[in-house]
């Protein structure tokens, strides 16, 4: 607070914050860890993902002693640590176009931490329909874009992330697939805090509608400012309906249902032949009993021991059905369709509550 | 006129700053570099005109840096 240009009435700004963070990776982690020792009073964290070893280069707010964990819920404990007086609200959901309008209107500002571009659209076009700003970055080997769409929202000013790219077709290969530099995305997080803290209390000049490219081997900085008013042909002002109807992409779409197995049916499944049911809870996270016929390997472990998997039908579980749905994702990436997976809708730990004994 | 390339472009362009002639506006642009750079093909790129992001079909001048921003989407 004595810092020239800041003070009380800043942090005080700070403090009624409500910032949402969509991604709890690279760019989250950095970004989460400055926002909380700055004082914003209201964080969101999103993140449906699980904690692999492969991300401890550069997702700091993990460790060894989290792999296997969810990364939003080992986020939240984190932070707690360190500013207990910060409110957290953790979401170990995927961001889809059914859920985000409702889980970003308690927000102020959100930050875009995501990793695919699918979700990146959904972000922004869910922004403009909100009418929330959106303090978005991506990074790519070495170097990171980083830019505040939609502010002010609604004002004929704004730009959004369409007007700088429309074309939605385009791939880009992920950081497990080309390699990253571990500390960009911590470089690329902390700006983008910085912006967000910028934006919230008013000081000095946050990259409202221009895109910084940042490079991390020679450390060149460019900026380029997006036009104001010309609305690419691929933009679109979306309403809240528009956002739940468009097609963002299958990681995005609704909820994935044809990956998960009721309950009442997995009862069913138990006594059939060639089957495989997975119990992928690491081993000390086995709270609730599973008495019928089952293999044991934790998620951590999965990769590893594909080829211990028989069986046409797998059914992988876990204690509330989402770190086991995330395994079933690995496991349809890994056999395509020559299996059929499923992962148990709510866990055991709802199964055993509702349909144990029925004999249903 | 020069050009400048990010990210992925640069794997596949090179860093050198190319300094094509003739070039009037960023279609023709577009289109030389395809055929310059066929790996180019399905990649898409926002440009810019001495660092402001334009769309459509802009005029070029033979002073003016052009900047090739591919999307990025890591975290």
């Amino acid at each position: 607070m004595i810092l020239r240009g800041f003070g009380e009435q800043a942090q005080l700004k700070l403090k009624h914050a409500r910032v949402f963070v969509a991604g709890a990776g690279g760019l989250g982690c950095a970004a989460l860890q400055y926002l909380a020792a700055s004082g914003i009073g209201t964080i969101g964290i999103a993140d449906d993902d699980v904690v692999e070893v492969g991300n401890l280069h550069r997702q700091v707010l993990y460790t060894m002693q989290d792999v296997g964990a969810l990364k939003a819920d080992t986020a939240a404990a984190w932070l707690l640590k360190m500013n207990p007086e910060t409110e957290i609200h953790v979401y170990p959901v995927r961001l889809t176009s059914g859920n985000i309008a409702d889980i970003i209107a308690d927000y102020d500002v959100i930050l875009d931490g995501t990793d695919n571009r699918e979700t990146k659209y959904l972000i922004n076009d869910a922004c403009v329909s909100a009418g929330k700003p959106l303090v978005f970055a991506a990074i790519s080997q070495y170097e990171g874009q980083l830019a505040i769409f939609n502010y002010p929202p609604g004002s004929p000013e704004a730009t959004n992330y369409r007007d700088v790219f429309p074309d939605t077709s385009s791939n880009e290969p992920s950081c497990q697939e080309t390699g990253v530099l571990g500390v960009l995305p911590g470089i690329i997080g902390c700006m983008q805090c910085n912006e967000t803290i910028k934006l919230i209390t008013g000081t000095g000049k946050p990259l409202v509608n221009r895109l910084l490219v940042y490079n991390a081997l020679t450390n060149q900085v460019n900026e380029f400012s997006i036009a104001p008013g010309i609305k690419n042909a691929g933009s679109i002002q979306p309403d809240k309906s528009e956002v739940i109807q468009t097609w963002y992409g299958t990681s995005t779409q609704g909820s994935e249902e044809s990956l998960e197995i009721k309950p009442a049916d997995f009862s069913g499944q138990l006594n059939r032949k060639n089957i495989t049911i997975i119990d992928v809870r690491e081993s000390d996270h086995r709270i609730s009993p599973a008495d019928f016929q089952h293999i044991h390997i934790p998620f951590s472990e999965l990769t590893e021991n594909l080829e211990a998997i028989s069986g046409d039908t797998i059914i992988t579980f876990c204690e509330r059905g989402i770190l086991s749905l995330h395994a079933a994702r690995m496991l349809r990436d890994a056999f395509g369709t020559e299996r059929k997976i499923y992962s148990l809708q709510k866990g055991i730990n709802y199964w055993n509550s509702t349909h144990r004994d029925t004999g249903t | 006129m020069e050009v400048q390339v990010y990210g992925r472009l640069t794997d596949i362009m090179g860093n050198n700053g190319l300094k094509p002639e003739g070039i009037e506006n960023t279609d023709q642009l577009k289109k030389k570099l395809l055929f310059l750079y066929p790996e180019l093909s399905g990649i898409g790129y926002a440009i810019a005109v001495n660092n402001q992001i334009v769309s459509g079909n802009y005029p070029l001048r033979n002073d003016d840096v052009v900047s090739l921003l591919p999307p990025f989407s890591g975290g």
